[in-house]
């Protein structure tokens, strides 16, 4: 029998929770990564491994591997720096692990990718898309908000390993189809609330996702509204109507309906939690032409959270679980596509990212 | 032979690596490259890329914060810490 296992970073190590197919009752272990502060933690499907990028504050950035669920853990750094002298670039953290065709990718601040084809021993850098509009600018200090800039995320083509989207923050979506060699822009038709010198660039994606039912279905939670695309990025239209906030992290699509994409609406000042203090997750099922807001069994009083970036994720189940984790260190679960909720975890440390695996 | 005592944060990270082990070397920067002879990786987790610690570890030669190109005496204490950060 199968066991769907959640993934769990946060900002005190990695933990997983394992339960059965019915996705009911849920054990716990960890912490992993001995504490250190996790951004995202993945699973390869291919291999088995675990992979969690982590900062300490102390001892750098680096990735953390387990080939046995959690059983046994090891971290490299090697490769994973822009080089020496007074002009290199400096890597602070490593925010957004990808795990494709026996690569692993891994965006980086400042903005770089990296990647490892030995299973996260050794990595080299790919690309800094330098040349690109807006580079120019990006790695500028005075531009940095606090931290820096950087790769989140890297969205990987299912079918085709030299193509692939990066996103760096505050300037929008990259895509390259021949490995990292040349990348064009990819945010036509997105909002910017705030002058624009060059329209290609200047958008602040926060979270790009693909339908696995249809390669060429893209959906964003951007700093301003949600937006999908039909032709693979190359256009995008805003479907924010009908949701109570356009501001939001988290996002994740239904794995086998091209239609159905789920959200997670946050007060976009400085709270940036559920609104009113009532949780809830938001879902479409016709591509963004209505919403329907999901919310039995979340908490609907006094509930002042935040989900990140990373923070929900969906299973491959006929009827998908969703899952999503808080930055106060709650972990909610739905075996029924969002229909209802439970908590499964209550007091975990800040919940930077969930994922989740079906395994053997 | 120089004393370096290392933050316990270190050896769970590097299988056999002791929170105090003595080692010959006649600066900072030489008694890491020792150790990372040994435990490979262990000077990436103390160093930038290039000549500089890593912002939050400090390192004391006898008393005396030093830098990579701190001289060791051959009696040497040379303690390194995890400092400020970590909340």
């Amino acid at each position: 029998m199968s066991k769907t296992v959640l993934i769990v970073g946060t900002y005190k190590g990695c933990f997983l929770l394992e339960s059965d197919e019915a996705r009911r009752s849920w054990e716990l272990r960890g912490p992993f990564c001995e504490n250190w502060p996790i951004f995202h933690a993945v699973h390869d499907p291919a291999t088995g491994s675990i992979y969690a990028a982590a900062a300490s504050e102390w001892h750098g950035a680096s990735v953390w591997r387990s080939p046995d669920l959690g059983e046994t853990w090891t971290q490299s750094s090697e490769g994973l720096g822009y080089g020496e002298g007074e002009d290199a670039l400096k890597l602070s953290k490593v925010s957004g692990l990808t795990v494709a065709n026996g690569r692993i990718f891994a965006g980086a601040e400042n903005p770089g990718v990296f990647e490892s084809r030995d299973g996260g021993e050794t990595w080299s850098l790919l690309t800094t898309l330098e040349g690109q509009p807006g580079s120019d600018a990006w790695n500028d200090p005075a531009n940095q908000p606090p931290g820096h800039l950087g790769v989140p995320a890297i969205l990987p083509h299912p079918d085709d390993p030299a193509r692939y989207w990066a996103i760096v923050q505050g300037v929008g979506i990259f895509e390259t189809r021949d490995d990292a060699a040349s990348w064009t822009p990819r945010n036509r038709g997105l909002r910017a609330d705030w002058p624009l010198e060059n329209p290609e660039v200047g958008y602040c994606v926060h979270k790009l996702v693909m339908s696995p039912a249809d390669p060429d279905r893209l959906y964003q939670q951007n700093h301003v509204g949600v937006h999908r695309s039909d032709d693979t990025g190359e256009s995008w239209t805003e479907i924010t109507d009908g949701l109570p906030s356009e501001f939001g992290f988290a996002a994740a699509a239904h794995p086998h309906d091209r239609d159905t994409f789920y959200v997670i609406p946050l007060d976009g000042g400085h709270g940036r939690v559920m609104p009113e203090g009532r949780a809830a997750v938001w879902r479409t099922q016709d591509a963004g032409a209505s919403w329907e807001r999901l919310d039995e069994g979340l908490p609907q009083h006094d509930a002042h959270v935040g989900v990140l970036r990373e923070g929900m994720a969906i299973d491959t189940h006929d009827e998908p679980g969703v899952y999503f984790g808080t930055s106060t260190g709650q972990l909610f679960a739905s075996a029924d596509a969002g229909e209802s909720w439970s908590e499964i975890a209550t007091y975990l440390p800040q919940i930077r990212s969930v994922e989740v695996a079906i395994v053997d | 032979m120089a004393e370096l005592y290392l933050p316990s944060t270190l050896p769970p990270l590097f299988p056999g690596l002791p929170r105090r082990l003595e080692l010959d070397a006649t600066t900072v920067a030489e008694a890491l490259d020792r150790l990372d002879e040994r435990w490979p990786g262990v000077r990436d987790r103390l160093c930038e890329p290039g000549p500089g610690l890593r912002t939050h570890i400090h390192v004391y030669v006898d008393r005396e914060r030093a830098a990579l190109d701190t001289a060791l005496e051959p009696r040497s204490r040379v303690d390194v810490i995890t400092a400020i950060s970590g909340g």
